[in-house]
């Protein structure tokens, strides 16, 4: 276990260890265990090169709009499918299921011709409108409510006269809590690890995290202190949500194992 | 719609429920109205809570897919657009073309360089957290650390351990007073270098969804297997591993979509040539590949057919890996059988 622990963390503490020294180290023939003193003057460096702030505003701003979007309308239809009858609900979840495997990403040639002609390129809303929903979502919503609400639950609400979306706020949702806040999180990661399509639909001036990391290493691709500094900086938002929300991300990999 | 809970709701659960009446002003003029407009929601409700994702996925998912079709039929150029239409001239061009092929071999191996040992160790990783180890969220976290890193960042970290003249590996092979490797530009060592970043963020993943398998197998198996003398080895090899086999399906088939389509880290390995994906092609992947033909060299119309070559490679897989291993499975299940009442036989 304890080589796996060495694998999983070093990689991650050796950028740091070099993202804090100059580059000169990286002709030491022993890699030094230790940081050095130059973390701030790289990360500094990195600043400069690249419109760091901005890149950050962008990725909350797409990752959060998406993940939004994505749970309310994943709830919604994972809560159709899981408890309400009606007519085609069987195949229109097969349809769900077997776009579980398609590859959208192969569609990105149609959907860059689609951003230009609306003149949306360069903006960041090109790159939230593509992934809107996903069929991940609503499989993963049905899957949690079948079980989870019973039906008479539904039922008395109705008899009780609530109208169906009052029935789906009051009894739905509060059920549905727990599985959509596994279904945030990995949302939220899904979009804001994202490459290559706000790579194609963004320009250097308005990026997003990952694309202004490989603005970074094109910029300086003979300082590696600086390319690993930023790569550690970048690093630093998912390793705070990381450690507030680690044990509901666990819970979330293995429950989806489960389920699905 | 407005609704008030009344308490005198009808408790039929029939096809048409009486419709409760809502609000003090309901007169009976307005009954049928509002029993109408009751069915109307039950009837409608539940298409209007799917027809969100029915739309959006068509709009920004499906129909990008169908029209990349549509495209690969045409001479298709990045800024003059649409032009002559050609038929299956673009697919017939891509087949023949070698750095499709290149980018095909680069990929599929690549695929198998991090599919089979991630596999290995994310079962061996898993086998060990579900032995009760003490501090277990500490060891799950440890694990699922890289997986937060981001794979862009992950390809910038790892290409300068795997840097020629100073980076960290070849540094140590040094010390050892081994030749160093050339991991960018040979053509085998950049694949298991890639291979290694895929591996990196995704093995502890992995490893999380089949511990939780392996921890949904119920444990009476193992005590009936423990009984009947089987030792650790045999235990994991007869009971745990035919009862996570549906997970690892699972695993597999997600990690043939996503491996076939690789793309931030062959991308980022190296950015100093200037076709992507090494300056001989060494680990141009196919997406890399469809990239270079629609926005480098602008040829929509060639990209769009490398895109529906590669979608139906994929399908292919997955339908390829889901129905192999299910026959695995299933004979498996006919060997055990026989194994069993061969056993049971021998008893009596």
């Amino acid at each position: 276990m304890t080589v796996f622990l060495v694998v999983s963390v070093y990689p991650l503490w050796w950028s740091f260890v070099m993202g804090s020294r100059s580059n000169a180290d990286f002709g030491l023939q022993w890699p030094p265990l230790l940081p050095g003193g130059r973390f701030w003057e790289n990360v500094s460096v990195v600043l400069e090169s690249i419109p760091f702030w901005k890149a950050l505003g962008n990725s909350v701003l797409i990752s959060g709009i998406i993940t939004i979007s994505v749970v309310s309308f994943s709830t919604l239809a994972g809560y159709a499918f899981a408890k309400l009858r009606f007519k085609g609900r069987n195949g229109l979840m097969v349809f769900v299921v077997a776009t579980l495997a398609v590859p959208t990403q192969l569609g990105i040639i149609p959907l860059f011709m689609l951003m230009r002609q609306w003149g949306w390129t360069g903006e960041i809303g090109a790159v939230i409108v593509p992934t809107l929903v996903t069929a991940f979502g609503v499989f993963f919503m049905r899957q949690y409510l079948v079980d989870v609400i019973p039906d008479e639950l539904i039922e008395a609400a109705r008899v009780d006269g609530a109208s169906m979306f009052k029935t789906f706020w009051h009894v739905g949702v509060p059920a549905a809590r727990p599985a959509m806040a596994i279904l945030s999180l990995f949302t939220f990661m899904t979009a804001w690890t994202d490459y290559l399509w706000p790579l194609l639909v963004l320009n250097n001036s308005n990026p997003t995290l990952q694309t202004a990391l490989s603005q970074l290493q094109s910029a300086h691709y003979v300082d590696y202190s600086v390319v690993l500094a930023g790569a550690v900086l970048a690093t630093i938002p998912l390793l705070v949500l990381f450690i507030a929300a680690g044990k509901q991300l666990i819970a979330g990999i293995m429950q989806g194992a489960v389920k699905g | 719609m407005t609704s008030t809970m009344t308490p005198h709701g009808s408790l039929s659960d029939g096809p048409e429920p009486e419709p409760p009446p809502r609000g003090a002003s309901a007169g009976g003029t307005r009954r049928p109205w509002r029993h109408r407009l009751s069915r109307l929601d039950t009837k409608a409700s539940p298409y209007l809570y799917v027809a969100p994702f029915f739309i959006l996925f068509g709009l920004v998912g499906l129909f990008p897919l169908v029209y990349t079709f549509f495209v690969s039929l045409f001479n298709w150029k990045l800024l003059k657009g649409q032009g002559d239409f050609v038929g299956f001239d673009n697919y017939v061009k891509v087949l023949g073309d070698e750095y499709f092929w290149n980018s095909l071999f680069n990929t599929a191996s690549i695929f198998l360089l991090s599919a089979i040992p991630q596999l290995v160790a994310a079962v061996f990783i898993a086998a060990v957290l579900d032995q009760n180890i003490r501090a277990k969220t500490f060891w799950r976290m440890s694990v699922l650390l890289p997986y937060v890193v981001t794979p862009a960042a992950v390809a910038l970290i790892f290409s300068n351990m795997f840097g020629e003249q100073y980076g960290l590996i070849n540094n140590i092979l040094q010390n050892f007073g081994l030749d160093p490797i050339m991991w960018k530009s040979e053509t085998l060592p950049s694949h298991i270098a890639i291979a290694t970043m895929v591996n990196w963020r995704w093995t502890g993943y992995n490893a999380l969804i089949l511990l939780a398998a392996m921890q949904s197998v119920p444990r009476e198996l193992h005590e009936s297997a423990q009984l009947d003398g089987a030792g650790p080895v045999r235990r994991f090899l007869s009971v745990t591993l035919p009862g996570i086999r549906p997970t690892m399906i699972f695993v597999i088939i997600t990690a043939t979509v996503g491996g076939l389509q690789i793309f931030v880290e062959p991308r980022l390995f190296d950015s100093s040539g200037s076709t992507p994906g090494g300056s001989q092609r060494q680990f141009q992947t196919t997406v890399l590949y469809l990239w270079e033909m629609a926005f480098q060299r602008q040829n929509f119309g060639q990209a769009s057919a490398i895109a529906w070559i590669l979608f139906f490679i994929i399908v292919g897989v997955g339908v390829l890996n889901f129905f192999l291993s299910k026959s695995i499975a299933t004979a498996e299940a006919k060997v055990g059988a026989t194994r069993r009442r061969r056993r049971e036989g021998a008893q009596k």
